[in-house]
């Protein structure tokens, strides 16, 4: 039976969410909500099934189910309540969440604190605005996941995929080992937004094509998918004439983009940037809307769990400390993002807080011998060399508490090229 | 035996249909496709056109504004989305002003009532995205905006409870006249029989009246090309927004829809009759008007681009008459913009006038026309649902979540009239799948749902038509 008020309420049980809510356990707060629409606990790694997960946190590779059974165990040992079926429709400033289920029907709970934990969308097809019919057959790459993985069934046997995102590359090779044949993988961008890894292990090994600079012009068919046309972009990504490639198939994949799912969040008037299409965050994770955090793929897209971990076990401590200190008054200043920069998260630091900060950040493109520079009030307070940046690539720098204590006004991060 | 035969379920089918069942009739209604609304009247812009376009003294201009009236309490009673919001046609200069006045007049000369013209600056507070270059607008209060598929569907669901018979892929090839009328064959060979035939195929009128040797009628296609906007940009735009049209028509427009999306389009090229691609021209070119009707239209917020086939007759005006050479086969065809409005009272008029000439008409006591809303779960408050959650549990669980559907309101709408059997026969009736992420996350949902209500395995579950097939087979 669900109590009309708990401590913390967690929306989201997939690792984001479970990692907030034994964080907060573990800082002391017991009295947790945990809202999951779908049957079990996990979110999206119940149908990534490949390995390579928990490299960074457990030193050993993983894969998703298992990686997400090690945070369930957890919940489960200290029983927190999953509230599982059970979909939240609304929520409010006052930290009202409002939702449903086949169990308790249509019910409202309140939270001291939120954590937002609802992870992402893929972008569709439709906000591509590509010419052609629209046949059956036509995927996201995280749909064609679903229906292999958990499903069991195969969603076509000659594909092409637009996007090289880390899920459409992870596809390419799980439908060529389910007897598909992958005949292309197209990427608008001159480079992938995947992880080198992915692109080594899912296409190259497997002799599957990247076209770089290539899009989908053209999806030919009328009840089912019969052929693609694809061509070669230039530098304002606009097809070139005389480039089209035609290429039978009965499956299109589009792995073009994650976006933060924050519908919700909108509904509590949390203010959202338009970089990461996540929330507005402190350092804490906590939102413009006090005593509501968000943490994981709601708040930016990480490129591995890991740190989707790190981030959710940030704001889950941060929310215990405020259910059980109450707020505390904030120094804020604004993290900008400076050249070459696409976004960092978080975009405001509270100088009241002193423990270290790690700032997370995309870069715009592809640079090779460069530096991240931090600065504030003119005053350079970290460089750091980097190699090679690329977008695919989250980076990541820290700032210590001394260096804390050096910001005077807001801080910038950009790339020296 | 039917007394009368309709062909084609669209909106003028559906109309129809559900206008034959007030009457003591046995009637049906034969669609080619494996569900209702496939064509014309599920790609369009929605819009329920005040009247002030048609010349008067055409069938046009007569059933759109007979229609404007009686669209809302038809609505209402089938539990169809409909909303009064307006039509603004906007003037960008001197010379458009004037054709503004000519509209007005023109519009006034067929009934349309409430119609005035604002300046730029008024124009500016009524929509406050209008581009700057706007200079004024005919207002036309009595404009409304519905969803084409969503009445279409009620219609026919409401005729279909009230005793008509549905038979979907059934494509009209063949027809025999017997001595009480004609035996129609489908494609596949099944047979119906009945004294009056309804040609309302729409883009399929022609190869209908061929199948009674009727070789009058011929049908021409136009292309609209759409664009659609998220939700969360509803706001955008609250009337329906026309450019001065020209000798090329109506042109693109801006409009809300009743599901708080904005609409883009459309465009008008000429086609083949069902050639519903989209194009890389016909997409830049809504981009194109959008921006200058608009200023700041939130492009980055397209959840599809969509086409539907607007067909028309080298006429320019419905063709709503009895067959010259085939009797009893009467043609509703030809029925381009304002269609969708015109569509209650066109099918009024051929039962009272047509039909009712030929067959006693004896109005059917039991005909009872209202419906329970597609969307009606949506509307109860949470108590009721909890209630309704309580004695069946499918309801509390969220299928689609973009647009908050439930398994509740799918299986409903698997068993409800008329039976939505494909995954986009879901959505049109739900809306699982409408919403930002088109289905990414609820349709091997939706698919397994089918599956399982249908009694089918999940590779026979179809998109659309036959041959639309999801899945190809189980993995390895």
């Amino acid at each position: 039976m669900i109590k009309k008020n708990y401590d913390l309420i967690v929306i989201g049980g997939g690792p984001a969410g479970l990692a907030a809510a034994l964080s907060a356990y573990d800082n002391g707060v017991t009295d947790i909500l945990i809202l999951e629409r779908e049957e079990s606990a996990g979110g999206i790694l119940k149908q990534c099934i490949h390995n390579g997960f928990g490299l960074t946190r457990f030193k050993e590779s993983m894969t998703g189910p298992e990686y997400a059974a090690r945070f369930i165990d957890e919940v489960q040992k200290r029983n927190i309540f999953i509230a599982t079926g059970t979909t939240a429709l609304s929520l409010t400033a006052d930290k009202a969440v409002t939702a449903i289920s086949a169990e308790e029907g249509v019910f409202t709970v309140t939270g001291k604190a939120v954590v937002l934990a609802m992870g992402c969308r893929e972008r569709s097809k439709g906000a591509l605005n590509i010419p052609g019919t629209r046949p059956a057959g036509i995927f996201s790459a995280g749909t064609a996941q679903k229906f292999v993985n958990i499903k069991g069934y195969l969603p076509g046997k000659e594909v092409v995929i637009l996007g090289s995102g880390d899920i459409g590359l992870i596809m390419a090779r799980r439908m060529t080992l389910e007897g598909a044949k992958v005949h292309a993988v197209c990427e608008i961008m001159p480079y992938s937004s995947g992880l080198k890894r992915n692109i080594v292990q899912c296409l190259d090994d497997f002799g599957i094509p990247l076209y770089l600079n290539h899009t989908i012009t053209k999806i030919e068919g009328k009840e089912r998918v019969t052929g693609v046309v694809i061509s070669r972009v230039d530098e304002n990504k606009k097809p070139v004439p005389g480039t089209e490639k035609h290429i039978c198939c009965d499956t299109v994949l589009f792995s073009v983009g994650l976006i933060p799912e924050n519908e919700l969040s909108k509904k509590a008037g949390v203010e959202i940037s338009p970089r990461t299409k996540g929330a507005v965050v402190y350092q804490s994770r906590e939102t413009s809307v006090p005593g509501i955090f968000a943490c994981g793929n709601v708040l930016q897209v990480h490129d591995l769990v890991d740190f989707v971990s790190e981030e959710s076990e940030l704001a889950g401590k941060c929310a215990a400390e405020l259910i059980r200190n109450g707020a505390r008054e904030k120094r804020s200043v604004n993290v900008l993002n400076g050249e070459h920069i696409s976004y960092v998260c978080p975009q405001r630091l509270d100088l009241n807080r002193e423990e270290r900060v790690k700032l997370f950040f995309r870069v715009g493109n592809t640079f090779s011998d460069c530096k991240i520079v931090v600065e504030s009030g003119g005053v350079r307070l970290i460089e750091k060399k980097k190699k090679i940046a690329v977008p695919g690539e989250m980076e990541t720098v820290s700032l210590s508490k001394e260096t804390l204590a050096r910001i005077k006004g807001d801080v910038t991060v950009r790339l020296e090229v | 035996m039917y007394q009368v035969i309709v062909i084609g379920g669209g909106v003028i089918g559906g109309a129809l249909l559900r206008e034959l069942t007030k009457y003591c009739l046995n009637v049906c209604l034969l669609e080619k496709s494996a569900d209702v609304c496939m064509g014309q009247s599920r790609a369009n812009s929605g819009i329920v056109h005040a009247g002030f376009d048609a010349k008067p003294g055409t069938l046009k201009a007569k059933f759109n504004v007979s229609g404007n009236r009686m669209m809302e309490t038809l609505c209402k009673q089938l539990g169809v989305k409909y909303e009064n919001n307006g039509s603004l046609v906007v003037a960008f200069d001197e010379e458009q002003k004037k054709t503004l006045e000519e509209l007005k007049a023109r519009g006034e000369a067929n009934g349309v009532t409430g119609l005035h013209i604002v300046d730029g600056e008024r124009l500016r507070v009524m929509e406050k995205n209008i581009s700057d270059r706007a200079v004024a607008a005919l207002v036309a209060p009595t404009g409304g905006i519905v969803c084409p598929y969503e009445l279409t569907i009620a219609c026919i669901g409401n005729a279909m409870d009230n005793g008509a018979a549905l038979y979907t892929n059934f494509e009209v090839v063949r027809a025999e006249k017997t001595q009480s009328g004609y035996k129609v064959y489908s494609a596949k060979g099944e047979c119906v029989e009945g004294e009056i035939v309804v040609n309302c195929a729409g883009a399929g009128g022609g190869e209908v009246a061929k199948a009674f040797q009727d070789e009058s009628i011929e049908i021409k296609g136009r292309k609209g090309e759409y664009i659609l906007l998220d939700q969360e940009c509803g706001n955008f735009a609250s009337h329906t927004l026309f450019f001065t049209p020209t000798e090329k028509g109506k042109g693109i427009l801006v409009s809300p829809t009743v599901d708080r999306n904005i609409l883009l389009g459309p465009t008008a090229q000429g086609c083949d009759k069902d050639d519903n691609t989209t194009t890389q021209q016909g997409l830049a070119e809504i981009v194109q008007k959008a921006n200058e009707m608009c200023k700041r239209v939130p492009l980055f917020h397209a959840i599809t681009s969509f086409c539907g086939v607007r067909t028309y007759t080298d006429k320019h005006d419905f063709i709503i008459e009895e067959s010259k050479t085939a009797e009893n086969l009467i043609h509703v065809v030809g029925i381009e913009s304002p269609g969708l409005t015109s569509a209650p009272a066109i099918a009024k008029y051929v039962v009272e006038e047509i039909v009712g000439k030929k067959i006693a008409l004896t109005p059917n006591k039991n005909f009872n026309g209202r419906r329970t809303a597609d969307h009606f779960f949506h509307r109860l408050t949470d108590e009721e649902k909890s209630e309704l959650i309580r004695k069946d549990p499918a309801y509390g669980n969220v299928v689609c979540r973009c647009e908050q559907i439930t398994e509740g309101e799918i299986v409903r709408a698997v068993h409800a009239n008329p039976p939505a059997t494909t995954v986009d026969a879901v959505k049109r009736r739900t809306r699982a799948g409408m919403g930002r992420c088109q289905g990414g996350f609820c349709m091997p949902s939706v698919a397994e749902i089918l599956s399982r209500e249908l009694g089918v395995p999940l590779e026979k579950v179809n998109k659309s038509d036959e041959g639309s097939y999801l899945v190809t087979g189980v993995t390895k």
